[in-house]
Parts: structure tokens; sequence; C-alpha cells
């Protein structure tokens, strides 16, 4: 029997490539981040900044930030020690080495999770990511912040961070 | 007649009572500032809408650089929204813009205390803060 080697080779590369595609589909290409869902954390985080997704830090860099939000970055972000509390709670449960792995585990690679960054800005696979992009890209008027996602993620807030 | 006038007395209170419920906390609020302020300086008469809005425009050279005054994240018209450094926007501090503004007392002292911080360096004063609020209703 003469086995017809192209047409089946081709037709298996084509299934194999559907097969990662749609895996990547389905884990959201690595650029899904679950938003934030607890309405008082989308209150309080979200009221100068974007409410970052829990899964891009691990635990020990919300704890540390939590525990600092009177210098938050040079800016004075305190809030009041009952609130304070729910927050971190959500945080630390949902952060990329706990409930978030499966939107956060890839944004870990090559992180101590031990003595994290606390800048999402500052993990191996960000800077990776926006290497293409110049100062000037960072420095424009509709920009101006590396923490200013939403200025090209325009659907960042529901937790797409597509190209 | 009378059925109509009860209808229109009804309309009215239905569009000045929640008017009357948004002012009730910002009047209380701007007691204890007057309170506060009358303490600290025996001489306070009254809040300024003037000083408040010289507040409001004036450059500190405070805590952060990117931010030395109200109107770097406020706009610099009181009644346009404004914009934080990371992109937000900041509806507009004027009460005739943003009616519902300035009447949950926790919130407004979380704001003055962070704002305060970052913008002047330190807490403002009860005087300030009555002086700002008064600008900003008038507004």
């Amino acid at each position: 029997m003469n086995i017809p080697y192209r047409p089946v080779a081709l037709g298996l590369t084509a299934l194999l490539f559907s097969g990662i595609l749609l895996q990547r589909a389905q884990a959201g290409g690595g650029h899904f981040f679950a938003p934030v869902s607890d309405p008082l954390v989308r209150e309080e985080c979200g009221s100068c900044h974007l409410a970052f997704a829990p899964s891009m830090l691990p635990a020990n860099s919300w704890k540390r930030m939590m525990g600092d939000l009177n210098n938050h970055f040079g800016a004075d972000a305190s809030v009041a020690p009952p609130a304070a509390e729910q927050i971190t709670r959500y945080l630390v449960e949902n952060a990329a080495d706990t409930g978030g792995q499966r939107y956060g585990g890839r944004l870990m690679r090559g992180v101590s999770i031990e003595n994290p960054p606390l800048r999402i800005t500052e993990l191996p696979k960000w800077v990776r990511e926006h290497r293409e992009l110049s100062a000037n890209d960072w420095k424009s008027r509709d920009v101006k912040t590396k923490a200013n996602c939403a200025a090209c993620h325009t659907d960042a807030e529901r937790g797409y961070y597509d190209e | 007649m009378a059925l109509k006038t009860n209808i229109s007395a009804c309309l009215l209170a239905a569009l000045v009572l929640p008017m009357a419920s948004f002012a009730a906390p910002r009047d209380d609020l701007l007691a204890q500032y007057a309170a506060a302020a009358k303490a600290a300086t025996p001489a306070f008469s009254s809040f300024s809408a003037a000083r408040g809005e010289k507040l409001h425009f004036t450059k500190f050279a405070g805590r952060k650089q990117e931010t030395p005054a109200c109107t770097s994240c406020h706009a610099d018209n009181p009644r346009s929204a404004g914009r934080t450094p990371a992109g937000k926007v900041v509806e507009a501090v004027a009460v005739s813009v943003t009616p519902a503004r300035y009447t949950d007392p926790s919130k407004v002292e979380k704001w003055f205390k962070r704002n305060c911080n970052d913008v002047l360096g330190r807490e403002c004063t009860p005087l300030e803060k009555g002086d700002w609020l008064t600008y900003v209703i008038s507004q």
C-alpha cells in the first residue's frame, strides 16, 4: 500500500497548528488577566490608576505594597485600616503565585517569589513584551507613564492586554 | 386646580429635596471645619471662597514634583474633568457639575489627607479645607 506521506504530513501540521492556536486562545494568549471583581478594591485601587489585576504580582509584592501606602511610589495613597485589610486579603488571595496563577503564572518567570519587585513594569516578561517601544512612545501626551496601560491596551479595564 | 397645585408642589419637592440631602452632609462638614478653625485661631470668622480659589491654583514645592498644584490633577477649570498622572479621569470639582461630591465625610477627609500631603507636603489645616470646600461649592 502506498501511503500518501505529503498530504498526511500537511494535515498533521495543520492540526498541530490549530491545537496550539486553540490553547493560546483559551489561555487568552497569556494576555488576559482577570480584572478586579471586588467593588471596594476596584474603587480604592482604581481612582488614580487602572485597578491592576492581582494576578500581575506575587502575594509578597502586594503585602509589601499594602504595608507602605503612605508612600506609594512617592504618593500618599493611605487607606483606613478596615478597608486596607480587606484589600490586602483580596490581592494576596488572587496573586500570581496563589489564586491567580492561571493568569499570572507566566509573568512570574525569572521573578523571585521571596523578594519580588513592586512594579509590574519591572517583571522580566513585561520588559520583554514592551521592548519595541521607544522612550518617546512612553512620553507621548496620551501615555505619560508606564502605569497607564489603557492608553494602548484599550480593553485593559476588562482584563485584555493584547497588542 | 387644587390637584394641579399639589402636583406642582410635589414636583418641586422632588427636585429640591435631593439637593437638600446633598447639601446637609456638606454643611455638617463645613461646621466641623469651622469649629476646628475657631479652636486653632480664635479670630476666625468665616471661610472664604476667594482664599480657597487661591489655594486651588497655588503651585507648591511639595512632595511630588509632578503634581505641584491641585490643578495638576483637577484641571485648570473647576467645572472641567481632570486627569491623574496615570490617566484616570477625575470628575469636576465644582458642585454645580458633580452634585454628589463632598457628601461622604470620610471620603473627603481621605482625599484631603492624600492630596495635601502630595501637593503641599503636609496635611491641610481646617481653615484651608473649609476655604477650598467653600470655593468648590460656590462653583
